[in-house]
Order: structure tokens, then C-alpha cells, then sequence
């Protein structure tokens, strides 16, 4: 079980969650942000934290947003990334999915 | 140069973030004590998070490379700041002292009865079950029929699960062994969590509730009519998307149904306790009147009830406090006393913003008092007037008190591996303080003089 940035982070990226989050798990890709669900523990900061609903815990995604799961998964096995996503900063990186889509609206 | 020397009042989430980021984010050098009126640190990570919700608990584990990777960082458990040393004594010895000791009181119903034996804080029984040394390995004997949890937040959703989980699953924990046994032994067979408003209103998360309707032995009973929302309710969960996913998950609890389990977690929403009844000063019911319609009351046969309507901060000699709030009063996390700053006081976490918020919240709450102590630190004209490590040792050594260090509490946490090796756990918790005192000191005998870092 483990929390999921969804597709209103696409552009969007805020970034607050990353603040809050006490696993360091979320890393700040091209176009939105990932969990990392090694490194999750499931505490929940990133919900409260996030400005546009974004991020979900795996058992409540609603069903057009359960692809995310597997994309925040994906990402961290295309791109090496650290063990803190503070410290990376930005990645300029994305799955397919996200690299594809059209470009989002600011918020 | 000079060192600053800071004195983190506090060890669970707020106190280990602040002592931290006060070594990462400072541009010249900083060491840092923390203080633990406990002899282990991490606070409620240690005894609030649940003990079914290990990955949560593994934070621990970042913040122990913390204590032990950082140069100048100290713990100094066992220590009962305002008792063994003042706040006053604090200020003199150091040049900035942050105080994220928590919330450590209990808002109270104020209704008759609530004194009754059987009648307790949340607090009480999580810090049981926890083995927290506080309560005794007998505070709680769960021979009744009904418990009921008065509130609807993640800690009394704790509680209710906590009295309903296989045996199994908590003999996976780190809890005592003695508690799980308490626990085998219960007859509780039905949990009542009675809510004030209605479920449009409840404050746990959505996670939490889906974990409960995951606990096999359970039925979940909500009365579908209290899905009906009204119109406050309803313009609440329009706002609110928490809320929003929250009464999915009711909704999906109402079509299961009930499946004839054994144990059974009734929600009764719109409902006021107005008083305790008891049979020889022991409870025996809670009296309930409807939220939305007063006149009407009934009595719900209980044998246990616990309030989980919000912790409270705790005044300190010497240190401002509002007692509405329950939070000492700040500008920007300095300790204000009327309009005045106090010079080199800081606030973090629960004590400063309230109880609320998850394990998280406490880093950018520690982040901002720590910007706050560097600032000040920078500013100052003055080099650093703290007392050096080895004073305040001997200060506190002068006065008999017995310091729990990091190598103290590494020895307890070995004791507790050892102990759950027994049993086939990962850990198992020890109860007693004097245990862990001893074993501390039997470390401390082995070594030699304290270990500092």
C-alpha cells in the first residue's frame, strides 16, 4: 500500500508535498512529481499537503486515475534516482504517458 | 568561530526535525542537545503511531542516522525539563531553546459522570497498549461487552481497531507481550464510535477507515439514513476533498453490509454525550442525546469508554502558555509574552501549532523555527555565551539525574530486539521504565564514563 501522485500534478508541481514528506520519497520528474513506493511509509502528509488533490492512497484512486499507480512505479525504474528526493531536484525526466500529454493549464 | 549551542526540549517528530535541520540548514557551526523526559526518544512515533502501521513507525529509522551520523548532536533522555532543570537554567546554559514537547493533556467532555472508573482519555489506553511507562502493564482490563469511542479522528479509529484486531496481527507488532495477552483475553465483542455531527463532518482519513473494513473479524454497522447528508454537511463535503473520498468509503462500508462477523465497529453519528452512568463508581452506560434534536436522549450500555476529543498542550513554569488554545503563544515560532519576545525561545510542533496534522507536517513546522533560530543566530552581535557539553553534564550529574544517552538507548532497543527474538518479533517494547534504566546503566557500567553523540 502506498500513496500515488495522480494527474492534476501534470504542470502543475507544487511542490509542498515534498516539504512535508518525512520519507523524502517524492522526486520532482519533467512534468509531475513521484512517489517513490520503496521508500513510501505511508503516512499521508503528501494528501493534506497537496494544493490540487493530486495525490491519493492506492486503495481510494478513483478508476481513471489508477494508471498512475503503476507510472509513479515506472518512474523510478527507467531514471536512477537517490535516496532523497530533496536533494535530487529536479529530473528531467518522464514516463511516456506524461511526456505525451498535452500540455496542462497553470493552475 | 563560536558554536551555537541549542537546547530541542522534546524527541518524537517536531524535537527530531528541529534538531536536524538545525545542523543541515545552519551556515556556521551548531550543536545541539535533546532532551527526553522518557528514557528512549522519538515520542509519539514510538508511543502514538499505531502498532499495526510498522512503515510509519520505520521513520524511526532516518532519524536514528540522524543522532548517530551528526557530530554535536546529543540525547539526553530521562531528563524531566521544569523538574531535574528549569527553563531558566535552560536559557543561561544555551544559546537558543526550542521547546516541541507536545501535547501531552487531554480536552475533557465536562460532563457528570466522567470521572467514573472505566471512563479514560485515548490517551490512556494508546499509551497502554503501547507500553508506555506511564501506565501500568494493569491499567486496562478489557472484560466488557461494549467500549465506546467517543470522536471521530484517526487516534480514536485507532483505539476502536485496535479492539477488535486478530491476536495474530498484533503479535506482529512491537507491543509488550503482556498486552497482547490482555488483548487475547478481551471480550469486547462490539465498539461503538460516536460522533457529534454527522459523517460528512468525520475528521480520520480515508486510508485509516479502508484499513478498517480490511480487519476480517469485523463488521462495519453504519446506519445508511446518516449517508442522507444535509445541507451543512453537504456543503462541507463539497469543499473538502478529504471529506469527499472519506464518504465514498462510508458508502462502500453501508453496501457490505452486515456480514455476521464476530466483532462488530458501529459508527452512531449526530450524537452528544451528555453524561456517564455507573454502578458503584464504575461506568455502567453513557447518555447520549441527538446532536440535531437535544430532547431526545438515550442510555448505551457500556463497560468502556474512551473521549478522543482532542489533546492539549501543557503549561511550563516559566514559559507563556494560552490556555484556549492550548499552545504557547509565537511570532513566527519565537515565544512571545504579551507583544514581547522572549529572547532565545522557540516553539515547534503540536506545542506551537496545536495537536493535528501526521508525522510530516512536524518538518516544515521545524523548518520554520529553525529559519527563525538561524536568523537570530546570525544577527546577533554578541559571540555564543552557552555552557559547553561537559557543563551541562555535570549540571545534571550535580543533581543525580540519571541521562539516558544515545548509547543508552541503543542498548534498550537491544534489550527490546532480544526480547522479541524470544518470540519470534522483530521487537518487543519494555514496559518499565526502571527495566530500561537498568539496562541503560548496565550498558553504562560496560562502556565506562557517558558516551557522547
Amino acid at each position: 500500500m502506498v500513496y500515488v501522485v495522480t494527474e492534476a500534478c501534470v504542470d502543475v508541481q507544487d511542490k509542498s508535498c515534498m516539504q512535508e514528506c518525512p520519507a523524502d520519497c517524492i522526486f520532482e520528474g519533467g512534468r509531475m512529481s513521484y512517489i517513490n513506493p520503496d521508500l513510501c511509509i505511508d503516512c499521508g502528509a503528501c494528501v493534506t499537503a497537496c494544493p490540487v488533490d493530486a495525490v491519493f492512497y492506492d486503495a481510494e484512486l478513483p478508476a481513471d486515475q489508477e494508471p498512475y499507480l503503476e507510472l509513479n512505479e515506472r518512474f523510478f525504474a527507467e531514471v536512477e534516482t537517490p535516496k532523497s528526493g530533496r536533494k535530487a531536484g529536479k529530473i528531467f525526466f518522464d514516463v511516456d504517458e506524461i511526456a505525451a500529454l498535452a500540455p496542462r493549464g497553470k493552475a | 568561530m563560536s558554536t551555537t549551542r541549542v537546547a530541542v526540549i522534546g524527541s518524537g517528530p517536531s524535537g527530531a526535525y528541529t534538531a536536524q535541520l538545525l545542523t543541515e540548514e545552519s551556515e556556521s557551526p551548531v550543536e545541539v542537545d535533546v532532551f527526553d523526559r522518557l528514557p528512549t526518544p522519538f515520542g509519539l512515533v514510538r508511543y502514538g503511531v499505531a502498532p499495526d502501521h510498522p512503515r510509519v513507525k520505520s521513520i524511526t529509522t532516518s532519524f536514528a542516522e540522524v543522532f548517530e551520523d551528526t557530530p554535536g548532536l546529543r540525547f539526553l533522555g530521562n531528563v524531566h525539563v521544569g523538574a531535574d532543570v528549569s527553563i531558566d537554567e535552560l536559557r543561561s546554559h544555551y544559546d537558543a531553546v526550542v521547546f516541541a514537547h507536545g501535547a501531552p493533556l487531554d480536552r475533557r467532555l465536562d460532563v457528570p459522570g466522567e470521572e467514573l472508573a472505566r471512563v479514560h482519555a485515548v490517551r490512556e489506553f494508546v499509551s497502554w497498549y503501547q507500553g508506555h511507562p506511564d501506565q501500568s502493564a494493569e491499567a486496562f482490563v478489557l472484560d466488557g461487552r461494549r467500549a465506546v469511542v467517543v470522536g471521530v479522528g484517526n487516534v480514536a479509529l485507532d483505539a476502536a481497531r485496535m479492539l477488535v484486531r486478530e491476536i495474530d496481527d498484533l503479535r506482529r507488532t512491537d507491543i509488550p507481550e503482556h498486552i497482547v495477552d490482555a488483548f487475547a483475553a478481551s471480550t469486547f465483542e462490539e465498539v461503538v464510535v460516536i460522533g457529534r455531527r454527522g459523517p460528512g463532518f468525520a475528521k480520520f482519513t480515508n486510508k485509516e477507515f479502508i484499513e478498517l473494513l480490511e480487519v476480517e473479524s469485523t463488521d462495519i454497522v453504519i446506519d445508511p439514513a446518516d449517508l442522507e447528508l444535509d445541507a451543512a454537511q453537504q456543503a462541507h463535503v463539497d469543499a473538502d476533498p478529504a471529506a469527499r473520498r472519506l464518504l465514498t468509503t462510508f458508502r462502500k462500508a453501508a453496501d457490505r453490509g452486515i456480514l455476521g462477523r464476530p466483532k462488530s465497529i458501529r459508527f452512531l453519528f449526530d450524537r452528544t454525550p451528555i453524561g456517564f452512568v455507573g454502578d458503584d463508581g464504575t461506568l455502567s452506560g453513557i447518555r447520549l442525546a441527538k446532536t440535531s434534536d437535544p430532547s431526545t436522549t438515550e442510555v448505551l450500555e457500556t463497560q468502556l469508554a474512551l473521549r478522543s476529543v482532542g489533546y492539549l498542550g501543557k503549561p511550563l513554569d516559566g514559559l507563556p502558555f494560552d490556555e484556549r488554545t492550548g499552545t504557547v503563544p509565537h511570532l513566527d515560532s519565537r515565544v512571545v509574552d504579551g507583544e514581547v519576545v522572549v529572547p532565545g525561545v522557540y516553539v515547534a510542533g503540536w506545542i506551537k501549532r496545536g495537536p493535528n496534522g501526521v508525522v510530516g507536517t512536524n518538518r516544515k513546522c521545524a523548518l520554520e523555527t529553525v529559519t527563525s533560530v538561524l536568523e537570530d543566530v546570525a544577527a546577533r552581535e554578541h559571540t555564543s555565551t552557552a555552557s559547553t557539553a561537559a557543563e551541562v553534564d555535570e549540571l545534571l550529574s550535580s543533581r543525580g539525574v540519571d541521562v539516558v544517552d544515545w548509547h543508552g538507548w541503543r542498548a534498550i532497543e537491544e534489550a527490546e530486539g532480544a526480547t522479541g527474538a524470544s518470540v519470534g518479533r522483530e521487537r518487543v517494547k519494555l514496559h518499565d521504565r526502571d527495566e530500561m534504566l537498568r539496562v541503560a546503566a548496565a550498558h553504562r557500567s560496560l562502556v565506562g564514563a557517558p558516551g557522547h553523540g
